[in-house]
């Protein structure tokens, strides 16, 4: 406890934030100065706060889909996907082969999508102002591939309960292996920038530093713990999809910090490039949804000819399914580490409760702890290279 | 004609010599600014700014024009006085350091034989319109950015002189015409490549002074507060540093005078190290007017500037300070060393064309 009459008056405390263009978003940290140098960090988070959870409990299951896109936006599906796997645990859907593998391929995408964003703001965060302009284009590329297959750039509400809502455009497959042949070369063009940049190294070689202890004491995952030397990825070790058939490696840093970090991006990067290809070339032909029409809507063609098509369809966009009672909680490695969403359900059409677990969230809360002892400078470093998203964090 | 013992006919040259820099300079400056924001758009896969005007030539102007007429916001807590004069100081330095430099063989204000170290005085002078900027502005990112830039200015200042004081070792004037002149007949005479085959003993002369012109141009970049080095207007740190609570003219005022501050070192460098207005290779007729020689100088090294703008990330506070204090410094004394007793043994190489100046 400190005496109140001991109180050192010389520390300068500053707000980083909301209103800062390193912030991220709405994130307020309340900064503690000692000169230059960082004595307290202390976030204050809910500036975005949406009550996702609790809209969620109030909406049939398909209508809470695009809820998930609003939490990390910068990779939506991913957590669509988290979602819809919980669902289709509790109800024992089977994903057709295709849907699976057309959820693989857009996992990637997000994964790129959001790495982009990270490595190139994180490079901004440091000063190159570069960066985040060549690659904003291939996010640009990435979007558009969103849009081709859900008919929104960002808020893409694709992933449904069974499947996928649409088939891909057949010449969307053929732009989607193309662009998986120039992407690399856009990669080593950034990396050319940041990689061997020596101010880029002194800026976050040894900054920021989580050991393998302190990552599993702070609840971390994703690139987090992957950073710090511990392959955990739920890729591999609990492969859900098509992931365990798939050959793919997950990259490992040495010294847990910020340049490992963005040197395990860079690389998951390649590697996402290449299960897409991978998964590109594997694709079979067939349904993407499942042809259970107590979950999914029938065809249209079908409901101008059958009757019980119409009632189908008509149950399932006012009453939407019920989902039989139990709980359950299914995660997929997002981008950002472990999102998992846990949920409970009481028979009924709606959610009884749908917890979100956000990968920012415990890293966020590591800030203080990460950034004692260096300086102003750094605190934007660290952050840069935690990816805070506030969307998900906030909830 | 004399008032107060000044002839008046004096003083009208002179204040037609002075408004006369003050328009080119400003109109240079509009176009170096467009040039600064292409070059970078052009590093980044982007256009720039293309709307006003033919290639976005005019945009300068209209910038200018939303500036002035924009609002200026006083902050309730600032020292209102203070922080009016703090942009005025640091446009009046800006300018005030052109006084001595020659454009052209004979165009310069006022031709002193301290040249140098009157533009060191002056520049640091400009220190004070940042400090008071950021005082004045009662506000804390604006006071971290001061404090940030006072130090940052001051240590660079250092290796700065003691690069400067190579060159001046070599010519062996302060005056800006003379060291101009003693890099006479080619580039192998400028200071920045000193390749003069003639005389092989000043072929060592060759490394050192080159690695002073690159020590030089970091310097600079330092001492104008650019990337890597501008952490008083960190944007990912201190939003903006000391402008933060300005706006409007005020603001104009401080870009403006930072602006002028890098052609002024780009015009530095083109002087003390590439020749200043002397062609690379002297031929019996001119190819260009002496000035342009000059001119062409400047924007390539504006250009650089504005390069590494484009490319670099943003040193840390205390490793800039390390790299002043322990890089720069010891080096640039260790320079001072060589090529005084360079001086001291051999002779300069350019002695005899010093003396005969004006």
């Amino acid at each position: 406890m400190t005496d109140m009459t001991q109180i050192d008056d010389r520390k300068f405390t500053i707000n980083f934030g909301p209103q800062h263009p390193a912030a991220h978003g709405v994130l307020r940290l309340v900064l503690e100065l000692e000169g230059e140098v960082v004595e307290r960090v202390d976030p204050h988070i809910g500036l975005l706060h949406r009550g996702t959870e609790k809209l969620i409990e109030h909406k049939t299951y398909m209508q809470a889909i695009p809820y998930f896109d609003r939490l990390d936006y910068v990779a939506p599906m991913n957590q669509e996907h988290a979602f819809c796997m919980a669902v289709e645990k509790l109800m024992d859907i089977e994903v057709p082969r295709r849907a699976q593998f057309i959820r693989v391929i857009y996992s990637e995408i997000g994964r790129i999508l959001s790495h982009l964003l990270n490595i190139t703001t994180q490079a901004m965060d440091v000063g190159a102002l570069t960066p985040p302009v060549w690659g904003f284009e291939e996010r640009e590329k990435l979007m558009v591939f969103y849009e081709r297959a859900s008919g929104s750039r960002m808020h893409a509400a694709y992933f449904r309960v069974g499947g996928v809502r649409q088939d891909l455009p057949p010449d969307l497959v053929s732009d989607l292996i193309d662009w998986c042949d120039q992407f690399p070369q856009k990669v080593k063009d950034i990396e050319t920038l940041l990689t061997g940049n020596r101010i880029f190294k002194q800026r976050n070689v040894d900054i920021g530093v989580v050991s393998k202890q302190d990552a599993l004491e702070w609840g971390f995952s994703g690139v987090m713990v992957r950073g710090s030397g511990m392959p955990w990825d739920l890729r591999r070790s609990q492969p859900y999809e098509v992931y365990d058939e798939l050959e793919f490696k997950i990259p490992l840093g040495k010294n847990g910090d910020n340049y490992d970090r963005y040197l395990c991006r860079v690389e998951e990067m390649y590697e996402s490039v290449k299960i897409m290809q991978q998964c590109l070339k594997m694709m079979p032909e067939g349904p993407v949804l499942t042809e259970d029409n107590k979950v999914v809507p029938p065809r249209r063609e079908e409901m101008k000819q059958s009757m019980e098509a119409l009632i189908h369809h008509f149950k399932l966009y006012t009453e939407g399914f019920h989902v039989p009672e139990g709980e359950c909680y299914a995660a997929v490695e997002a981008p950002k580490g472990e999102f998992g969403v846990y949920l409970v359900a009481d028979g009924t059409n709606k959610p009884y409760r749908c917890k979100v677990r956000a990968p920012g969230f415990p890293h966020l809360a590591a800030m203080d702890y990460l950034n004692r002892g260096h300086m102003l400078a750094d605190v934007s470093a660290i952050l840069g290279s935690l990816d805070i998203v506030f969307g998900e964090i906030d909830r | 004609m004399e008032v107060f013992g000044i002839e008046l006919s004096w003083l009208a040259v002179k204040i037609i010599q002075m408004l006369l820099f003050v328009v080119v300079l400003l109109i240079s400056l509009a176009f170096l600014l467009l040039m600064d924001r292409k070059v970078w758009a052009a590093v980044q896969m982007r256009r720039g700014p293309n709307v006003v005007g033919a290639f976005g030539l005019l945009q300068s102007f209209a910038d200018f024009l939303k500036f002035v007429f924009k609002e200026m916001i006083i902050p309730a807590g600032s020292d209102k006085i203070l922080f009016i004069l703090a942009p005025i100081i640091t446009l009046v330095t800006a300018f005030g350091a052109w006084a001595v430099i020659p454009v052209a063989p004979g165009w310069v204000i006022s031709n002193i034989n301290l040249g140098i170290l009157y533009v060191l005085a002056i520049s640091s002078l400009g220190v004070y319109g940042i400090i008071i900027g950021g005082w004045a502005s009662n506000s804390k990112y604006p006071f971290l950015g001061a404090l940030r830039s006072t130090a940052q200015m001051v240590s660079y200042e250092v290796s700065i002189g003691f690069i400067l004081i190579t060159v001046l070792l070599l010519v062996g004037s302060l005056n800006m015409t003379d060291i101009v002149n003693a890099q006479a007949g080619g580039f192998w005479n400028w200071h920045a490549f000193m390749l003069d085959f003639s005389d092989p003993k000043s072929l060592i002369l060759f490394p050192i002074m080159l690695y002073m012109f690159i020590l030089f141009f970091i310097s600079a970049l330092a001492e104008t507060n650019r990337p890597p080095f501008d952490l008083p207007e960190a944007e990912s740190e201190l939003v903006a540093g000391y402008q933060v609570e300005y706006s409007s003219t005020a603001y104009l005022l401080f870009m403006v005078g930072e602006y002028l501050n890098i052609v002024l070192m780009c015009s530095l460098s083109a002087l003390l190290f590439l020749g200043g207005w002397h062609a690379p290779i002297d031929t019996s007729f001119q190819i260009l007017p002496p000035f342009f020689w000059f001119a062409i100088k400047v924007v390539f090294m504006f250009f650089m500037f504005a390069m590494v703008k484009a490319i670099v990330p943003r040193y840390r506070y205390d490793q800039l300070m390390r790299l002043g204090w322990k890089v720069f410094l010891p080096v640039s004394l260790a320079a001072i060393v060589f090529v005084s007793s360079y001086v001291v043994f051999w002779g300069r190489p350019a002695v005899n064309l010093v003396g005969a100046g004006s």
